[in-house]
């Protein structure tokens, strides 16, 4: 399209564009910026998860508090897996790009194992937790922690089914542009969880160990 | 031994669920059964199964998307509004000795279904159906970013209005009111399964809405036809995209309050118990943060719909659009900063309660300018007072009346007062009445022949026009004067007989709405059987001014052969004064989605899991959902979901139009 047929005092403006490729249906970017903002709308969902631990972080009714029954070692372990499998999924992307389709699910095979520890470790944590009688049902803070942790956590698990699913796809169909898509859009979920990763790390088990 | 089967397969469902014994839901059961028997034979009879299949349940067009969320919304109007009478029935006459024919646990179910239901599935599908339906045609595409979740969104929000429909004849509804304030409807209080069937309604229709609001968003961001910046999109498109960006932003709290009561009641965690440390009034709060800004994405639409049709009867341009523009956002983010005058006396302070008091009122200045903007529209203008100019007039006139008691309930200390009174209740079915159904009203008869094709019996749609406003001012002026006298809400039984005569006028006025709703009907049946009389053959029939009228009533499945340019604010008024002309040739294939059934099947999986956990069927719930795990990733194995419209087809299309044109001119 040129300035001149979109120049409104053009004596005779250009009613019709034959279409561009993109404009009928919105192409790759929209999916790119609906699954943009569909993160966003996750994001209020853990953003409203934090305000209720921050309402409740102290409301221990008699039971556990955080220094008691909060490994931080486990933990600190943890979040180094799950920020490795940011780094790993970051290795698969250029490949991507690349086109090399076995180095990609190579990448994303590792950031899958990484993922499948961290969420390991973590039912290990809410096991042992569970057995000191920390329960869900002994306190409004223990709910919420293990609401918003185990929210998390179940993300991890719908992200690892995703990669699965990629990894059996990219094996049958190889990098076609639907494919880079979904990549590129769970990647970005994958970050996401990661960014709402350091955020629990912080505010609910080293500020809760301080406090 | 057989016992412990029959939990395990019915969980706690038993005959006495059924309200067998209960003469007016066992009446209304075999109504229901019977209208329902009434249109599955009529549609086996005429062998409409494989149509309806193929042609609208599984369709991804956004048209019939949008229409099929309409007739959702009319359908839930009905049922909703069968509440509204009765609660107006049982006050009228529930006065001293007479206990009226309502007992409380009844009466509670009514206002608690009456309040979700017009809210969830009628208010929600109809302005979700008219953004769907019109806002692609006025940005000249051909359907919205993803067409697949569009279909997905308008299932899974049937699945939530089937479940409400269920707990009318299969155990009960919940009795907590349309927001199920915790603790209430903790386990503790609520122990039955109204509160589990309310949680599971509104968490999948809830999911529907969310993506509804995504794809609309990325639909306007990036599909509009070139030439249409953000300042020359139409009023309505603005206001639907505000709308949606705010749905966005206010559903995840939404969801979060009420998964948080589901875990409370279903794994006794103590987020809003009263013991073990829990925050009742943080589920307040959070519903709140959604309930509040949801008015103004139902409302703001409406405010779109006013504006395309002041500005298209007063034959002028809108005045002040880009004032227009800015007081939609301004009112989308202050929308997000008010919640909290809803709960004044949960006794946050002095300050906080100063700051969201002021912060209600400042939303009445945009609010003001959108009217005045409106009046200037209409000033000079060579305004043609058809029906939908009629329904603008009205909501102008009764809208202003709801804001200003607005401003009265934003004053702190006269809110301590108000609080939980009919004036409450008198001012929101003031604004939302007087704002988003007579928008809605406006908006289904001005878009109407757009849709199909033909324009709604004038007759009995003044009939609608006249029993709806008349009956809102007969119903709602002595709920206001009895609220103002102090009045409660939610009440059943009254013991001052003083106040009967305005519930009986109120009563009235609701006989005078269902007159309305009837006239609705009836001015669509009747607009059917005339439908030659009042055939649009120009696709242009109230002179418009943005894009959708360009093309012809009922658009072709693809809307615009070849992608319309924008020059202009108005686009297609600008195309008309400029002698624009349509094109005869150099039509292409038309690359379009294909229809699928795997929304109908996701939704219907939704519902059987929601109907499992309600009921504590377990096997069922663990079913329903390994389905939705299955059937959602084998989706994403099918990559086959485009097909394309052969270039003669969409050309013989085109020509049969010209033909129309051609006959409309002669």
């Amino acid at each position: 399209m040129t300035d001149h047929a979109l120049d409104p005092r053009a004596a005779s403006p250009t009613w019709h564009l034959a279409e561009q490729e993109d404009h009928d249906h919105g192409g790759g970017g929209a999916t790119i910026l609906g699954f943009w903002i569909y993160l966003m709308s996750d994001a209020l969902i853990f953003a409203s998860l934090f305000a209720m631990f921050g309402v409740v972080s102290t409301s221990y009714a008699g039971g556990p508090i955080p220094r008691e029954i909060f490994d931080l070692k486990l933990v600190a372990l943890n979040t180094a897996l799950l920020l490795a499998s940011s780094i790993t999924f970051g290795e698969a992307m250029p490949h991507m790009e690349a086109g090399r389709v076995g180095q990609t699910r190579a990448w994303l095979a590792i950031t899958g194992l990484l993922g499948l520890a961290f969420l390991g470790i973590e039912l290990y944590e809410f096991g042992q937790l569970i057995a000191e009688g920390a329960s869900p049902q002994r306190s409004a803070f223990l709910s919420a922690f293990f609401t918003l942790v185990g929210t998390h956590g179940a993300h991890v698990a719908v992200g690892l089914i995703w990669l699965t699913v990629m990894l059996i796809q990219l094996g049958q169909h190889g990098l076609s542009l639907p494919m880079k898509r979904r990549l590129i859009c769970l990647s970005m979920f994958w970050h996401f969880l990661d960014i709402i990763w350091i955020g629990v790390f912080t505010f609910v088990y080293l500020y809760g160990v301080i406090r | 031994m057989s016992d412990s089967i029959l939990k395990t397969i019915f969980g706690r469902l038993t005959f006495e669920s059924f309200p067998i014994h209960e003469p007016i839901l066992f009446g209304t059961f075999i109504v229901v059964s019977l209208l329902g028997l009434g249109i599955v034979g009529v549609v086996t009879r005429y062998r409409l199964w494989g149509y309806l299949w193929s042609e609208w349940f599984t369709s991804v067009d956004h048209k019939k998307v949008g229409i099929m969320y309409i007739i959702l919304g009319i359908v839930m109007l009905l049922r909703g509004f069968a509440d509204a009478l009765m609660m107006r029935a049982q006050q009228a006459i529930a006065f001293g000795a007479n206990e009226g024919y309502l007992p409380p646990h009844h009466y509670d179910q009514i206002f608690t279904a009456h309040g979700t239901i017009m809210i969830f599935f009628v208010a929600i599908p109809l302005v979700v159906g008219i953004i769907n339906y019109v806002m692609p045609l006025q940005i000249g595409a051909r359907d919205v970013a993803f067409p697949f979740l569009n279909n997905l969104s308008f299932w899974l929000t049937v699945a939530g209005a089937v479940l409400v429909m269920i707990s009318l004849f299969v155990g009960e509804f919940a009795r907590t009111g349309w927001l199920s304030y915790a603790p209430l409807a903790g386990l503790q209080y609520s122990p039955d399964t109204g509160v589990d069937y309310y949680l599971w309604a509104l968490q999948i229709a809830g999911v529907g809405t969310t993506l509804s609001a995504i794809n609309m968003v990325a639909t306007v961001v990036k599909m509009r036809a070139p030439g249409m910046t953000m300042m020359k999109m139409p009023v309505f498109v603005w206001t639907a995209l505000c709308s949606n960006v705010l749905a966005i932003a206010i559903f995840p709290a939404l969801t979060a309050a009420f998964f948080l009561l589901m875990l409370d009641r279903y794994i006794g965690t103590a987020f809003f118990t009263n013991d073990l440390g829990g925050a009742p009034m943080m589920y307040w709060n959070m519903v709140w943060i959604w309930g509040h800004p949801e008015v103004y994405v139902l409302i703001l639409p409406a405010f779109g719909m006013y504006s395309e049709i002041t500005s298209t009867f007063s034959g002028k341009p809108l005045f002040g659009y880009s004032s227009m523009v800015y007081a939609t956002v301004v009112i989308t983010i202050l929308s997000y900063l008010v919640w909290l005058h809803h709960f004044f006396t949960m006794g946050a302070g002095p300050s906080v309660n100063s700051f969201f008091g002021i912060a209600t009122m400042v939303i009445s200045i945009p609010t003001g300018a959108k009217v005045f903007n409106w009046l200037f529209t209409m000033y000079k203008g060579d305004v043609r007072f058809e029906l939908p100019m009629m329904w603008v007039v009205a909501f102008m006139l009764t809208f202003v009346v709801g804001g200003m008691t607005g401003v009265l309930l934003a004053i702190p200390p006269a809110d301590f007062v108000f609080h939980n009174s009919l004036f409450l209740v008198a001012h929101f079915h003031n604004t939302i009445i007087g704002g988003v159904v007579f928008g809605l009203f406006a908006a289904m008869v001005y878009w109407f022949p757009k849709a199909f094709g033909f324009k709604l019996d004038e007759f009995w749609g003044k009939v609608a026009f006249w029993g709806w406003v008349i009956g809102y001012w007969v119903a709602w002026t002595p709920i206001y004067i009895v609220g103002l006298m102090g009045e409660p809400r939610r009440v059943n039984h009254f013991d001052d007989p003083s106040i009967q005569p305005y519930f009986v006028i109120a009563a009235i006025g609701a006989l005078i709405i269902l007159v309305g709703i009837l006239g609705f009907v009836m001015s669509i049946l009747v607009g059917f059987l005339k439908r030659e009389q009042l055939r649009d053959t120009t696709g242009d029939p109230w002179n418009g001014r943005t894009l959708e009228w360009s093309t012809s009533s009922p658009p072709p499945a693809y809307n615009f052969a070849i992608t319309p340019v924008v020059h202009a604010l108005d686009a297609w008024h600008d195309m008309k004064a400029r002698g624009y002309e349509r094109p005869r040739d150099g039509f292409r294939p038309v690359h379009m989605p294909r229809n699928t059934g795997t929304g109908v099947i996701l939704s219907g999986l939704a519902l059987a899991l929601g109907f499992g956990m309600v009921w504590y069927m377990w096997w069922l719930a663990a079913l329903s959902f390994a389905g939705l795990l299955a059937v959602a990733i084998g989706h994403t194995f099918n990559l086959n979901r485009d097909y394309f419209i052969p270039a003669d087809e969409v050309s013989r299309t085109e020509s049969q139009r010209q033909q129309l044109l051609l006959g409309a001119g002669a």
